[in-house]
């Protein structure tokens, strides 16, 4: 497979003698190379093309000009109120869940043990939104435990609603969110050499300090990604709007729209309208974290000399 | 490390721990509802149900024709991991190994379907495999959920060949392995232990995966994780019992996966990409 490499200095006296494949494989393509046609085909023919067709069928409406389902979308309030409810459920929870991953994981960071934590963590994001929903209806609802529990301590009067409405799908974003925040929060921390730390605070610097001062800049393009990704899953909630939330009310969300126009109303065209505006709403907060992000520290976590 | 001695320190220190462990007393509380609705015979705004009973799962198993169900979640489940780890496992082989023009782009489209909402590719791409009358079939099911899976294995097994030294295979070659004795003596017992951790992923994403599953699953093609939510969405239809009994044995289903999964893997690998293994100090 080297040989291409090896040969090549020898010949080079008559480069024109060069064989075709020669040249290819001193450039990288050879026969190995060839292994990576399956799967760039299969992600053309099963991402990119269904991804062009969306768009262009999202242009060609049945009737009318062709920004109709992008006319339609933002003339009906029942249609561009879910970009709103979306955003409302997503970012609070998405900053929410960092706000607790980022304390809790400076903590767990270090415990020698963290195995039986990150196991129990990861049993909602393995399990899935449909069940955390089953299993919040029961737990969260007026005769469930936390209601039980918290008339036992004696915090309210009477069992909170907190299913079939906004709390609902917030708790269960909470539930499947905040592993995922924590455990790619925790691996950031991780990578941060204890000894900056340390530095820090022969120094003369307090907690408080080593955080804002030391911790906090190395961790920001962490976070950023992170909150990244946990707003991408946070955004396309779709199977606890439904079970858990008010769907035709404050909790229908993008998803829900897309999904009921284009398998509802059989109007795939309109369908993949919000499907195409849902993913440049979620590219634009993406894009705007990211460009903040550069405004901070940027450069090596690590305690070696470069 | 540092530990401040400080009152003040002591709280915070005491309220994030207590956080935590409320966190986790909820999720513990979510799946143990579970469990305990599905063997109750009757259980309404008491601590505990007034009795105890199995035979829900009898029910739940013939109302919702689980066997059929289980029968053909798992064919798809194999047929995705087994597809996508053919596909992906070679492509990120090129992509470790080899330098090629356009090798950023190739990537960059490996990791698009990860970051994009599956809704979004999903309607389109649903709407062309009912175009196609694949719809509601069991291989559309299969394409639709190769979409994510592909790029998954790809990225999980890019740095873990990379780090397999190809001086390894190199060596091989000088004494005379062919292409197939390189593959089945060398690198394969070599990157056996990457192949089950992003398979045994792929497994348990796969049995979970909802929206995709959904938007294309028929009457004979649906998973379990697609009937669960027909059943919990008709909730007012049957006892709240039997859909738990149906949601244990959709945990128990899952959780045996990821039990055998955490063998492989480290818990934080589930959500983040492996970590290239950092030079020593």
């Amino acid at each position: 497979m080297t040989d291409a490499a090896f040969s090549a200095p020898g010949r080079s006296s008559a480069p024109e003698r060069l064989s075709l494949k020669t040249r290819l494989a001193a450039r990288g393509l050879d026969g190995t190379t060839l292994l990576v046609l399956p799967g760039l085909l299969a992600i053309l023919a099963l991402f990119v093309y269904p991804f062009v067709y969306g768009i262009v069928d999202s242009v060609t409406p049945e009737t009318g000009a062709w920004y109709e389902n992008y006319r339609r979308f933002f003339s009906e309030p029942f249609l561009y109120n879910t970009i709103a409810a979306t955003l409302w459920l997503a970012l609070p929870v998405t900053l929410v869940n960092l706000a607790l991953a980022v304390p809790i994981a400076f903590r767990v960071r270090l415990m020698r043990r963290q195995r039986l934590l990150t196991t129990i963590l990861v049993l909602p994001i393995t399990l899935g939104t449909v069940l955390v929903a089953e299993g919040l209806l029961n737990f969260l609802g007026p005769r469930g435990w936390f209601n039980q529990a918290l008339l036992f301590i004696g915090l309210i009067d009477g069992p909170l609603r907190l299913t079939n409405n906004y709390w609902g799908v917030f708790a269960s974003l909470l539930i499947t969110g905040f592993p995922f925040a924590f455990l790619l929060t925790l691996s950031y921390v991780s990578g941060i050499d204890p000894a900056i730390e340390q530095a820090a605070a022969t120094l003369g610097a307090n907690a408080r300090r080593r955080f804002t001062r030391v911790f906090l800049p190395l961790l920001v393009p962490g976070l950023a990604v992170t909150f990244c990704l946990a707003f991408v899953q946070a955004f396309a909630v779709f199977p606890s709007a439904v079970l858990l939330g008010a769907p035709a009310g404050p909790t229908r969300v993008i998803s829900i729209a897309a999904y009921s126009a284009a398998f509802e109303e059989y109007n795939h065209s309109l369908g993949s309208a919000i499907a195409i505006i849902m993913g440049v709403v979620q590219l634009a907060v993406v894009l705007a974290v990211l460009g903040l992000r550069g405004l901070f520290y940027r450069g090596p976590a690590g305690g070696t000399k470069g | 490390m540092i530990r401040d001695q400080g009152i003040g320190s002591k709280l915070w220190r005491a309220a994030v721990w207590a956080l935590a462990i409320l966190f986790v007393l909820n999720l513990l509380g979510v799946i143990a509802a579970v469990v305990t609705n599905s063997l109750a015979t009757r259980w309404l705004g008491t601590l505990l149900p007034v009795g105890w009973t199995t035979r829900w799962y009898f029910s739940a198993w013939s109302e919702f024709q689980l066997t059929d169900v289980l029968l053909v979640t798992f064919q798809i489940v194999f047929l995705v991991t087994l597809l996508s780890g053919l596909i992906g496992i070679t492509a990120a082989y090129a992509l470790a190994r080899r330098d090629f023009p356009g090798k950023r782009f190739a990537v960059l489209l490996f990791l698009l379907p990860l970051l994009v909402p599956p809704l979004t590719y999903g309607i389109p791409l649903a709407t062309l495999l009912y175009q196609v009358g694949l719809g509601g079939s069991f291989w559309g099911v299969v394409i639709i959920n190769l979409v994510p899976s592909i790029p998954f294995v790809v990225l999980v097994m890019i740095p873990f060949i990379e780090q397999i030294d190809p001086r390894v295979e190199a060596a091989a070659r000088v004494f005379g392995a062919g292409t197939w004795s390189l593959f089945a003596r060398i690198l394969l017992p070599l990157l056996l232990p990457g192949m089950l951790a992003a398979l045994l992923l792929v497994l348990v994403r796969t049995i979970a995966m909802f929206e995709l599953t959904f938007l294309v699953a028929g009457p004979t093609s649906q998973t379990l994780v697609v009937s669960l939510y027909y059943a919990v969405f008709a909730s007012g239809v049957r006892a709240s019992q039997s859909i738990d009994a149906m949601a244990v044995v959709y945990m128990v289903t899952t959780l045996f996966w990821l039990v055998l999964a955490l063998r492989f893997v480290n818990p934080t690998q589930i959500v983040a990409r492996a970590k290239q293994s950092q030079p020593a100090h």
